[in-house]
């Protein structure tokens, strides 16, 4: 595999690699030629301060062998290794190929022990402290960039530790989530409400989990809200995690629960993303990372590490 | 260029190059050191046997049911009887290095090339090849005469039995260096059973090729062509420095003569020019043509030519440790080494002194607990139930002694701040944890922006074990 676009670059690099080498062999061996034994001085013909010249002496032989071996070593390393890029290399060596090798052993090295917990339940995952620890490193390293390092979350990141799930709960909804990603959208519904019905219907979903309202726009949100919210977030607004719809009455705001907040979601619509992990985790550690999202929630199910 | 002028005034021209012409290869001469005993051959023995011991004993101290001193590089940590280094505790390998430094220093600044005589395992690696060769082959004269002979059954056995000993030694020393990495009684049953790993293999060969080759083969070259400290002590010697010193004035001129005879009257000095410094000397020079940058310091030119002196009947010390200004002066060593407390000296001394002060004082405060602080960067507040703002940290602790501890994560800095996740967390022995720590104010207790608050970790059972970092809260 060539990272060139051109067809031009490898063939430029190899024939400089090889013409350089066999230059510098070249030379050092006019440089290396011992002069025979009485023939006389020779000087590079260059003469300071009136008398002192330089012999032209060849090249101590340490020198010259330990650069005879390096051009040797560096022909070695051009037939083996992919270094004129023109040609491959006897030994087909790549990097995307060393990295795979690598992933391949240490899978190998820890794989029996995901392999292990992969066999067990995901709740009888969660009462291993071990896994747990394990569970957290990974958490650590692969989540904690959005839901933060207490899996608590942030403005549109959601809180993992709440009890609160948009696409479920259960450990294999979870270990679906994390396998395969989830997209949550909420279509824009600004145009079609127009900027007062927006905020009636706003209020009205204040309404649901109590939070302070105007009844008048409560009431005439309510209509707008039969008429176009419940599809998803259900009659009673309690959502639907077959589609990633929000609960709206448990006061749980993913994107903020002032009353600015709530209009511009209506407004706007909200696009969220979890992203797939099965081809980047495998399925072991995300059954493990499944438990230990789980146990987050459930500190009674868990003997937690360290206690 | 202008030409010299000699000690007429006249100019001196350089020579017709033809007349110079010389190879630039300087061809070895082998040096066939004799045995020498003394004073100072005692305290070189007594340092190889010093070192060596240290070297290839203290791979087999136990200590806590580890090996005292081992260095896991794979799990990068260094255990030294006590203390496990991690690391972040680099620093004290750099206050080491320095010791050793100002060390050589001072050392050289008093006496001259003591490492290099006494203690470098160099020349200490050479002694001990040395020794095993004239068990093997005999004294200097025996080893020239079969050098000399032809090649027969005799001589293949004994440079065989030499070679097979030196290599056994090198290879031991090999495996001891490895030891150091590996521990060492893992590495014995492995090393017999042929299963070490390539890297151990590799630097168990390495380090015994070069022990037997630079012992064995290289011998003074190393200290003549390659070693830089042999050629930077020199910058350190002053003219009150104590160097091996032939006092010309006592001996010359030199020659042979009757222990009988009244040498004074024949004009002669002390020197019975019988050479023993010269056959004993390791770098193969001749003392007696004053301070050359061969001489190691070794002494052994001084052993020598004080048995000589003894049975000439001569006072001892024609070769002895003096310095330029004694010699110039006549000085007795009384006053010659009335000169050791002189600056530079002091000087050297006084910061090794502070610079070993420091690493010990350090050693000793050194807390067993490390802490870092990372602050979440995709929250940068958060408002939880009842306004309060929320920050999330994750705190790694590293616990660096070999028991486990429990730690209580505190905070303060800001009004009202509250750690609001679990305070109190294990740490297993010689490990690292990573700990989500979720801070909390109450509403309105801060402004808008950045506070800096200061996270305490102490632990539970050892109060004295405590670690204070510095991070920021914020505020939306």
């Amino acid at each position: 595999m060539s990272d060139f676009a051109s067809a031009f670059w490898p063939y430029y690099i190899a024939i400089i690699s090889v013409v350089s080498i066999v230059a510098c062999a070249v030379f050092l061996k006019s440089q290396s030629i011992r002069r025979a034994e009485g023939a006389g001085l020779e000087t590079t013909g260059h003469v300071w301060d009136e008398d002192l010249k330089e012999w032209n002496n060849p090249l101590p032989r340490w020198w010259s062998w330990l650069f005879y071996i390096t051009i040797v070593f560096g022909l070695v390393y051009l037939v083996l290794y992919p270094g004129l890029v023109a040609y491959a290399g006897r030994l087909g060596w790549t990097s995307s190929g060393q990295y795979a090798a690598e992933r391949a052993r240490f899978d190998a090295a820890y794989g029996p022990i995901y392999a292990k917990y992969q066999g067990m339940d995901a709740r009888q995952v969660a009462a291993d402290p071990d896994a747990m620890v394990i569970g957290q490193n990974l958490f650590l390293q692969i989540c904690a960039q959005c839901h933060a390092s207490d899996a608590r979350g942030s403005r549109g990141f959601p809180n993992l530790a709440d009890g609160d799930w948009l696409w479920g709960g259960d450990p294999r909804q979870i270990e679906e989530t994390i396998l395969n990603g989830r997209t949550g959208i909420m279509p824009p519904f600004g145009a079609a409400l127009g900027p007062d019905g927006t905020k009636d219907v706003a209020h009205y979903v204040m309404s649901l989990s109590g939070l302070p309202n105007d009844s008048i726009r409560t009431a005439r949100g309510k209509e707008k809200f039969q008429q176009t919210c419940i599809a998803c977030h259900g009659a009673e607004g309690k959502g639907n995690p077959q589609l990633g719809a929000p609960n709206l009455t448990d006061r749980v705001w993913l994107y903020g629960g002032a009353e600015p907040d709530i209009i511009a979601t209506i407004a706007n619509g909200r696009t969220g993303q979890m992203p797939a992990h099965k081809d980047f985790l495998g399925e072991a550690k995300s059954h493990l990372l499944a438990a230990y999202v789980w146990s987050l929630s459930h500190p009674e199910a868990t003997q937690r590490p360290a206690k | 260029m202008n030409n010299p002028l000699d000690a007429t005034g006249a100019v001196v021209r350089p020579a017709p190059a033809e007349e110079l012409e010389q190879t630039l290869y300087e061809v070895r001469r082998k040096i066939y050191p004799r045995a020498v005993h003394g004073w100072f051959a005692g305290w070189r023995w007594a340092l190889i046997w010093l070192t060596q011991l240290l070297f290839y004993g203290t791979a087999w101290l136990q200590w806590n049911g580890r090996q005292a001193v081992l260095f896991d590089v794979a799990a990068r940590k260094f255990y030294v009887l006590g203390f496990v280094f991690w690391p972040q505790d680099f620093i004290y390998l750099t206050g080491l290095l320095v010791i050793s430094a100002l060390s050589l220093f001072l050392f050289t600044a008093v006496g001259g090339r003591l490492w290099c005589g006494y203690a470098c395992p160099q020349t200490v690696y050479t002694e001990i090849f040395m020794w095993i060769e004239r068990k093997i082959e005999g004294d200097r004269q025996a080893r020239m005469r079969l050098d000399a002979d032809p090649l027969g059954a005799r001589k293949v056995a004994l440079k065989a039995a030499k070679h097979a000993v030196w290599i056994a030694v090198g290879l031991w020393t090999g495996f001891t260096f490895v030891g150091y990495f590996t521990p060492i009684r893992e590495l014995l049953p492995a090393v017999l059973a042929f299963s070490t790993g390539p890297w151990e293999t590799f630097w168990i060969l390495f380090y015994g090729f070069a022990t037997y080759g630079n012992a064995g083969w290289m011998r003074e070259q190393v200290c003549k062509y390659m070693c830089p400290y042999a050629r930077f002590q020199g910058v350190m010697f002053d003219r009150d420095t104590m160097t091996v010193t032939y006092d010309e004035r006592r001996g010359e001129p030199r020659g042979a003569r009757s222990r009988k005879a009244d040498y004074k009257a024949a004009g002669l000095g002390d020197c019975v020019d019988c050479t023993m410094c010269v056959q004993v000397c390791p770098t193969g020079i001749d003392i007696r043509k004053g301070l050359q940058y061969e001489c190691i310091g070794c002494a052994a030119c001084i052993d020598a030519c004080d048995q000589v002196m003894d049975k000439m009947g001569y006072p001892r010390g024609l070769i002895r440790y003096s310095t330029e200004n004694a010699i110039a002066s006549g000085w007795d060593s009384r006053a010659m080494l009335k000169r050791i407390v002189r600056p530079r000296v002091l000087v050297y001394f006084a910061v090794l002194l502070a610079v070993v002060a420091a690493v010990l004082g350090s050693l000793y405060l050194r807390i067993p607990l490390k802490v870092d602080v990372l602050r979440d960067r995709a929250s940068l507040s958060r408002e939880v139930e009842g306004g309060k703002i929320e920050n999330v940290y994750r705190l790694q602790l590293m616990n660096t002694q070999e028991k486990p501890h429990r730690y209580r994560i505190a905070v303060s800095g800001l009004d009202t701040i509250a750690v609001a996740s679990e305070a109190e967390v294990e740490v297993p022995p010689a490990s690292t944890r990573q700990v989500p720590v979720r801070l909390r104010i109450d509403p309105g207790a801060a402004g808008k922006g950045a506070h800096g608050i200061e996270i305490e970790v102490r632990s539970v059972d050892d109060p004295s074990i405590v670690a204070r970092e510095k991070s920021v809260f914020m505020v939306r």
